[in-house]
This record gives C-alpha cells, sequence and structure tokens, in this order.
C-alpha cells in the first residue's frame, strides 16, 4: 500500500506490506535505526516514538496505519547534531550503559516533560514505567530526567 | 515476531465497517488501537486472514451526555477518555479507573471498545462496566442489539458480540449526587493488569448506603460482581465494622484462579483488603461529593 507521513518534519513516502510495523518500516524502508525494537509486542518500550505529539509503541502500530500522521524519532530530537536539553542531562548523569532501550526512554522523557515540567520524581517514575532496561537499575535514568527538569525551569 | 501475513481494509463508516464483517465473519478481526491484537498477531495466537482497520471511522469515537447516560463511541482513545471533563464528571468510576490501564504509551492508542470488546478478565475496564451494569451497542448487516453488561461478558476474553456485529458505543449510567467511587488495584508493577482489581460505587443518601456496586477483575474468567456484600451494605451506615464484614461475604463463596501472580488464596485475602479499602475510599469520596 503507498502510503505518505511526515518523519521528523520531512515528508516521506513508502509502500510497505499490511503486516509491517510502523517500528520496521522506520528503521528497514526509511533508514532510521535509532528506533529499536526489542520485545516484538508491546511491553518493553524500546521501540517509542512520538506520533502525532503522544507517545506510541511503534511495534504496535502498522506502518500503513501512520499514513498521513506526523511523526517523531530519536534522529529528530538533534537533528544537527547538537543534543537536546533532555539528552545533555541523561548524557551528564551517565544515565545509560548499553543504549538499547535508550531511545525508548528518550523519547517517552521527551513528551512527558513537555507536558508536565514540574514533575516530580514520583511522577517521572509513574511516566518511565511502561520501559524496561536491562542495564541500569534505573536510577541514573530518573537523575537525568530530573536534572533536565531542573536546568529547563533554570531556563 | 513479525506479523503473520493478514489481509487489510479500511472502512471510513460503521456500514462499510458492518458489510466487511458480514463478509469475512470469524475470518475478520476488528483492529482498534492494537494494544491487545497486535501482541496477539506477534505471537501468533491469533491468525485471522483480514483486518479490519476501524481507525478512520470518525462517528465511532466521542463522548457525549444525554438522559442520564454517558454514550462512549467504541473508539474513543483511552487518553482521550481520560481527559475528559464529561468522564471526570457524569461517570467518576470510569475516570478513575483509566489511569490504571497500562502505560501512558499504551492508553495514547488503546480503545474504550477495544478493552471491553477484548474482555481480558483482568483488565480495569470490564469490571467498570459490570459495577455501572453499562449497556453495550452492537451493529450487524440487520440493525443495532443492546446487550446488558450482566450479558456482555461470557467468558475469558469472550463475548456475546456475534462475528457479524461491530459494537458501536457503550452506553454508562450517570453517577447520581451523593455517589462516591473507587478503583483499586493491586498488581506487581505500576501499568501491569490487576492481580485483583476492584471497582466501588457507593450512593449515600441521609448517612446511610442507598446502592452498592462492587465488581472485582482478576477473580475469575470474567468480571464479578460481589452481590452478597452489596445486599449486606444497602440501607446501612458506613462503619469500619460493616466493611469488614462486607469484604468476608465479598470473597466468601469465590474460587479465584492461581496463576504464577499468586495462588487462589492469596487472591481472596487480597480481593478482602480491595473490598475495606474500596469502600472507605468510596465513602470518604461521597461525602465529598455531596
Ligand atoms: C504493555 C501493555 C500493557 C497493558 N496493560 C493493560 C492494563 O493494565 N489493563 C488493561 O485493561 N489493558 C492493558 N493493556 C491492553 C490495552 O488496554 C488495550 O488497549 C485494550 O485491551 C484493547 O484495546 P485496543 O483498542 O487496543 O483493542 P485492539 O487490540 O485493537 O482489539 C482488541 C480485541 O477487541 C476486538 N475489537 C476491538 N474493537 C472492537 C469493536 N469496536 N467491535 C468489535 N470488536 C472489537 C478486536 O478484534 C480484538 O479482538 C495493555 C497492553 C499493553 C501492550
Ligand atoms: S519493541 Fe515495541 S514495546 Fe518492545
Ligand atoms: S542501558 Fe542497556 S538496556 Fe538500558
Amino acid at each position: 500500500m503507498d502510503i505518505t507521513l511526515r518523519v521528523n518534519g520531512t515528508t516521506r513516502t513508502g509502500s510497505p506490506e499490511a503486516r509491517k510495523t510502523l517500528a520496521d518500516f522506520l528503521r528497514d524502508d526509511l533508514n532510521l535505526t535509532g528506533t529499536h525494537v526489542g520485545c516484538e509486542h508491546g511491553v518493553c518500550g524500546a521501540c517509542t516514538v512520538v506520533l502525532d505529539g503522544r507517545p506510541v509503541r511503534s511495534c504496535l502500530i502498522l506502518a500503513v496505519q501512520a499514513a498521513g500522521s506526523e511523526v517523531t524519532t530519536i534522529e529528530g530530537l538533534a537533528p544537527d547534531g547538537v543534543l537536546g536539553t533532555l539528552q545533555q542531562a541523561m548524557w551528564d548523569s551517565h544515565s545509560f550503559q548499553c543504549g538499547f532501550c535508550t531511545p525508548g526512554f528518550v523519547m517517552q522523557a521527551t513528551t512527558f516533560l513537555r507536558a508536565h515540567p514540574d514533575a516530580d520524581e514520583q511522577q517521572i517514575r509513574a511516566a518511565l514505567s511502561g520501559n524496561i532496561c536491562r542495564c541500569t537499575g534505573y536510577q541514573s535514568i530518573i537523575d537525568g530526567v530530573l536534572l533536565a527538569a531542573e536546568r529547563a525551569r533554570l531556563g | 515476531m513479525k506479523l503473520p501475513p493478514f489481509g487489510y481494509e479500511a472502512p471510513k463508516t460503521t456500514s462499510e465497517a458492518v458489510e466487511l464483517l458480514a463478509e469475512y465473519l470469524d475470518q475478520a478481526s476488528v483492529l482498534a488501537g492494537g494494544k491487545s491484537l497486535v501482541p496477539l498477531l506477534a505471537l501468533r495466537l491469533a491468525r485471522p486472514a483480514v483486518l479490519i482497520d476501524i481507525n478512520g471511522i470518525r462517528e465511532l469515537s466521542g463522548v457525549s451526555v444525554t438522559d442520564g447516560q454517558a454514550v462512549i463511541g467504541a473508539m474513543t482513545r483511552e487518553y482521550a477518555a481520560e481527559e475528559s471533563h464529561a468522564v471526570a464528571d457524569t461517570v467518576p468510576l470510569l475516570a478513575a479507573a483509566l489511569p490504571l490501564i497500562g502505560h501512558e504509551a499504551i492508553r495514547s492508542r488503546g480503545t474504550i471498545g477495544g478493552s471491553l470488546a477484548h474482555a481480558d478478565p483482568a483488565a480495569e475496564l470490564p469490571a467498570v462496566a459490570r459495577a455501572l451494569d453499562a449497556e453495550f451497542v452492537v451493529r450487524g448487516q440487520s440493525g443495532e442489539r443492546v446487550i446488558p453488561a450482566a450479558e456482555w461478558f461470557e467468558g475469558y476474553l469472550t463475548t456475546s458480540r456475534r462475528p457479524d456485529e461491530l459494537l458501536v458505543q457503550v452506553r454508562f449510567p450517570t453517577a447520581q449526587p451523593g455517589t462516591g467511587v473507587s478503583f483499586q488495584e493491586v498488581a506487581r508493577r505500576q501499568g501491569d493488569f490487576a492481580i485483583v482489581g476492584l471497582a466501588v460505587s457507593l450512593s449515600l443518601s441521609d448517612g446511610a448506603i442507598s446502592d452498592a456496586r462492587l465488581a472485582f477483575a482478576g477473580m475469575s474468567d470474567v468480571p464479578v460482581r460481589a452481590t452478597e456484600a452489596e445486599d449486606l451494605l444497602a440501607g446501612e451506615r458506613p462503619s469500619a465494622e460493616l466493611f469488614d464484614e462486607a469484604a468476608r461475604r465479598a470473597t466468601e463463596g469465590i474460587d479465584p484462579p492461581a496463576d504464577l501472580h499468586g495462588s487462589s488464596e492469596y487472591r481472596k485475602k487480597v480481593g478482602a483488603a480491595t473490598v475495606r479499602r474500596g469502600l472507605r475510599a468510596a465513602a470518604d469520596n461521597a461525602q465529598e461529593r455531596q
């Protein structure tokens, strides 16, 4: 099926099979391999992207369903190679180890902080509870998001 | 795993969707939010020949309040209902349950109709629908049927919807003044399905309980009402002793399932605790809303 959508501000087209997920379409057809695929059934959060302003699991959406939508992936957060506030804060906090879960956490935390700039630690933990990390034990990730929230508040 | 091959239809109207259902019958699966169906496809637990994607049918989304009922379109997304003032004002029990479903990235796509058509016995919304005696409106080529919640849930992931019927809306009665609600849930991790969940709605009038509704999730292959506890509560004044007795009666005659999340005995104990907590919270909430 022929589809047209916007990805990271650019119009993209493709002809995925109906069974191709948005995650695989981004990775295989558009070469945007920053979006990771872990469990492929909705439970790990690694494939989280932003679809029309909301975080979604791209492994549970068919690519054909994203026709006409606006998608933001991890590649869209630092288009010129300059890290955003959240990414820099996570870097400074040594938030991640192997990096497999990273794109999912960053996309989820980005949309959450945008909607809830004053979130406290408990709210941040709840917001990230759907993302699984097998390396860190989570504390460093939470620290990074808290640091980003603080830096954003200070301007 | 990658999804198996399937045909794909994306009707734009309810009547087109109903025509497609009549054509494919049980060869087809309706695709709403995909939060339950797509994992089932990935795990090869469902192998429909065709998906009928109803995401493009505008008339199936939205909330309207008329004649003592909140009418919620089947395709209304869980996040949209969660953010709806109409839902918060008229069906506070639904509003209390919605944030407990999975995670934000699940609720941004999952739908009210999808959760209720899927009928997972551990899910929150089936317990809410059963507690409030919601009505299910299904449409087939021969017209509409209205099915009461007591007849909707037939078994594990099974409803009384026929293969040629589409769930189009769910109607919840609006809460009367003096009604307090609570949704209690015990799960291992935030966002998991409930090991035990309990939907409670308690109406107070002149300090006495005029209407008590309790429905468990996770206690059987369908959501179940705790009718013995409800009968005990009706007409009484809220007290700790009364709620203790209600907890005993609610869990006395049931035989909950055992699985790796908890034994049957454990579920009964947790069930009793959720009844005590839920009644206390709903009574406090009723006082606030009076
Ligand atoms: C990680 C994760 C965690 C989750 N946690 C929870 C949780 O804690 N609690 C909970 O309740 N749910 C949970 N869910 C499931 C989620 O709430 C789903 O959104 C919901 O169960 C199904 O809704 P859906 O719109 O996605 O339906 P779909 O997956 O699209 O459909 C589900 C089933 O219903 C049928 N169907 C859908 N709409 C209709 C219709 N209008 N008419 C007829 N048949 C229809 C489909 O054919 C399919 O069989 C979770 C899911 C994931 C992936
Ligand atoms: S790959 Fe999508 S949630 Fe795990
Ligand atoms: S850093 Fe390795 S999975 Fe999270």
